[in-house]
């Protein structure tokens, strides 16, 4: 196989990881009014996260680098042609971290209902915008003979790009609810099984359409399998969930973003970024990519590093197995 | 405005800032986990307080850290679109094996540490906050091989086919010689930072005779590790300075002003004046000093701006090839001041201290409280300078800043982005110092709320977590 391939595909991976793993810590933040009825029940919400939410975000970072150095021309078109909708994100990306570690720093009030709603804002927009993106790339943009972006900011904010948005959204929401009901006890708990019966209808009809459309427009032979995986993914988070069955529920919802971006790269492969002025203009794995010694380290690096970082965040996730609910909360700071 | 202009005020602006943070993070874990690990081997419970005070505040602070770290990544692909097309292939490299390598290790296990106090067993708990020390110095170590790369191109070649920097030997540019003299100066000055901190604040409860059972044995070990840590400030940046002079003559000639070329230089302190060249006012000057410091040599020859500026203009052509020379001049005095005061300060602490002594004299302690402003400062314009000397070039001698811009951003895109993030960034700041002051002036967790719970470890144990956000 090519390295350029080779590339492509941990590229790819590390996005399925980063929204595998994001995905529900996004989805936990967008349900925090809804599933948090009062302070306490909020903190249970966060501290499913708290131990893992930044090594999560670590995901997209090295995502972003990887690019930089695998396909630099790919890194410089994606990040300088989806300039604003970037700078929302990284926005969002700051004000939410920040959130987390000093919502809990104060006791008052006032102080924690503004870093709830940061926590809130700072997973919606993300989890929207991060769906618009991929999208804009299976569609295309218009690209100049120079791989340079030489569209407007409507042009990423077409109809089918913003059913992405709301695809990735619903799906982290699911997730996110499925997390919860995994890892909490009481009331908590209740309201997010509840809540996952209602994502999962939605995600099914917003996400199988969004599936559907990309499979008809841009799809290959072989998306129809992983567009079919995403999409019994769902229904066993929707069967799994009816009975109680939540360990099951959270398999199913990350194997359906799992494949969801699979099917989404699958469609995009052998190009990074279409255009949609010229084919001609188009990035591919192949024009985008470093030389082939660059990449050569590059894999020998990632191949080494990567089961080890997945290693020991797997053994974190083991480390705070235990559920909690309202009673292990200790008292707020003075 | 000028795309260019604003893309290099972000840059300078989000650089600095995500500075204020970087220094107290990759020194304060360290010495967190050296307090830690005071504790785990003698069971004095004065050293855990201390672990979790100072552990507090490290955590506030490496909140602003990370999240300000994450847009400098980015815009490299946001603002300097030109720059990443062109040089990727090499730059990416060292970016992507940061994040592989150091800052999962700094992000994961940071986590385990916070909320693992009752998870873990104690020693894995300690191995934790190691973790997180090395993975920061890591980060230091790929981030500054970037940097260097930028200020002393090595291993790449220039493609004909390609028309961009390919990697031609990826161990030259991890052993640049640039990088080598950065990373110690970088790390001491780290050091520095994180030791005049504690310092600062525990100068302030020991003013009022509070915690003294904490505080002192703090301020002792930050006197210490602030006075060998300038020592190597000051040893690496002359080590530094022969280097930058070797490669990047006009930097030095800007740092101090010098335009015509001497032999022997002399160092001036302190000049008022124009500092182009014209009359000077009053000087304050150091005779053969700066040959020293340029070439190891009192009677070193030192080139000065015009004859740099006649050279680089003979190799790359028509072009003004000086940096703002007043910015350069005064930043890299500053540094330098900085650098010698703050081993002073450390030097008398130390002696005030000696035998157990507590001086009682107020201006002792106001000093020690004022001291935490000045490696801030230090680190600032040790940065500018550098990043500042070095211009027009973004890849010295390779790429000019003024190439490097992203072609196809509007300038309102970049105001707005530029104006959004600069905002954000203030009311962070005000929020983070806010936070910073009431945690410090809570003062440390008292016995029993350090040694509260045992800690259950059952799977079903109704106990409450010992931290929780």
């Amino acid at each position: 196989m090519a390295t350029t391939t080779v590339w492509f595909i941990i590229i790819a991976f590390l996005w399925t990881g980063y929204f595998f793993l994001e995905g529900f810590d996004f989805g936990v933040g967008v349900l925090l009014p809804v599933l948090g009825r009062d302070d306490t029940e909020r903190r249970v919400l966060i501290n499913t996260i708290g131990p893992v939410w930044d090594g999560n975000e670590v995901w997209f970072i090295v995502a972003g680098a990887a690019t930089f150095a695998a396909f630099p021309e790919w890194y410089a078109t994606l990040f300088s042609g989806f300039y604003l909708p970037l700078l929302a994100i990284l926005l969002a990306l700051i004000v939410r971290g920040v959130a987390f570690e000093y919502r809990g720093k104060r006791d008052d009030a006032r102080w924690r209902r503004r870093w709830d709603r940061a926590i809130f804002w700072g997973s919606v927009v993300p989890a929207f915008l991060w769906g618009v993106a991929f999208a804009n790339l299976v569609r295309g943009v218009p690209l100049d003979a120079a791989h340079e972006y030489a569209g407007t900011l409507g042009d990423l904010l077409s109809p089918f790009a913003l059913l992405g948005g709301l695809t990735t959204l619903t799906l982290f929401v699911l997730h996110g609810a499925v997390f919860v009901a995994l890892k909490t006890t009481g009331d908590v708990r209740r309201r997010a099984n509840r809540a996952a019966r209602v994502m999962v209808t939605a995600a099914i009809a917003v996400g199988g359409l969004f599936l559907l459309l990309t499979q008809l427009l841009y799809g290959k032979p072989v998306t129809w399998l992983t567009v079919a995986a995403a999409v019994t993914g769902l229904a066993v988070a929707a069967v799994a969930g009816a009975r109680g069955r939540e360990g099951w529920a959270f398999a199913g919802t990350g194997t359906a973003i799992a494949f969801a971006v699979a099917t989404l790269f699958l469609a995009l492969f052998p190009h990074v970024m279409p255009s949609t002025l010229d084919a001609a203009n188009g990035l591919t794995t192949s024009n985008a990519a470093s030389s082939p010694y660059t990449l050569k380290i590059m894999t020998i690096v990632a191949l080494t590093f990567t089961p080890m970082v997945m290693l020991y965040q797997g053994w974190t996730y083991w480390v705070f197995r235990r559920r909690i609910g309202t009673h292990h909360i200790p008292r707020p700071v003075a | 405005m000028d795309p260019l202009d604003i893309a290099r005020w972000q840059f300078g602006i989000t650089t600095v800032y995500h500075f204020f943070f970087v220094p107290l993070t990759i020194g304060l874990s360290a010495l967190v986990a050296g307090l830690q690990t005071a504790w785990v081997r003698t069971g004095r419970t004065d050293y855990l307080r201390a672990t979790k005070f100072w552990g507090k505040l490290f955590l506030i602070n490496f909140a602003m850290g990370i999240v300000t770290g994450i847009v400098q990544e980015f815009q490299f692909g946001m603002n300097w679109s030109a720059y990443s097309r062109f040089v990727g292939d090499v730059f990416g490299a060292p970016l992507a094996i940061e994040g592989l390598l150091a800052f999962f290790v700094e992000s994961t296990f940071l986590g385990l540490w916070i909320f693992g106090w009752d998870r873990l067993p104690k020693r894995i708990h300690l191995a934790c906050i190691w973790l997180v020390a090395f993975g920061t110095l890591l980060s230091a170590y790929f981030i500054l091989a970037a940097n260097s790369w930028m200020q002393h191109p090595v291993g790449y070649h220039l493609s004909g086919a390609t028309g961009r920097a390919e990697l031609t030997d990826f161990w030259a540019v991890l052993t640049n010689s640039t990088m080598l003299v950065a990373f110690p100066h970088t790390i001491t000055a780290a050091f520095v930072t994180a030791g005049l901190f504690i310092v600062g604040v525990s100068a302030w409860h020991l003013a009022r005779r509070k915690h003294v059972e904490v505080f002192r044995s703090s301020l002792k070990m930050a006197l210490v590790v602030t006075l060998v840590s300038a020592v190597g400030v000051a040893i690496t940046g002359d080590v530094q300075g022969k280097v930058m002079t070797a490669q990047q003559p006009m930097k030095m000639a800007a740092a101090e002003a010098l335009y015509s070329t001497e032999q022997p230089a002399s160092f001036s302190i302190l000049t008022v004046g124009t500092l182009d060249g014209g009359r000077e006012v009053y000087s304050v000057k150091v005779p053969r000093l700066l040959s020293f410091l340029a070439t190891g040599s009192f009677k070193g020859r030192v080139q000065g701006i015009n004859d740099v500026q006649a050279a680089e203009q003979a190799k790359y052509g028509p072009g003004d090839y000086r940096p703002v020379i007043p910015l350069a001049y005064w930043n890299f005095r500053i540094m330098v001041g900085v650098g010698f005061l703050t081993a002073l300060i450390a030097l008398l602490g130390l002696w005030l201290l000696r035998r157990g002594r507590l001086p009682s004299n107020r201006w002792v302690w106001r000093v020690g409280v004022l001291a935490l402003a000045l490696p801030f400062v230090g680190n600032s314009a040790g940065w500018i300078f550098t990043e500042m000397g070095r211009q027009p070039w973004s890849v010295y001698g390779v790429m000019k800043t003024a190439s490097s811009v992203s072609p196809t951003v509007g300038a309102t895109s970049m105001l707005i982005s530029v104006i959004a993030l600069t905002t954000l960034y203030g009311v962070l700041m005000v929020i983070e110092a806010g936070l910073m002051v009431r945690y410090v002036k809570a003062g440390p967790p008292s016995e029993t709320e350090v040694l509260a719970p045992p800690g259950g470890d059952g799977a079903d144990s109704e106990q409450s977590l010992t931290f929780a956000y």
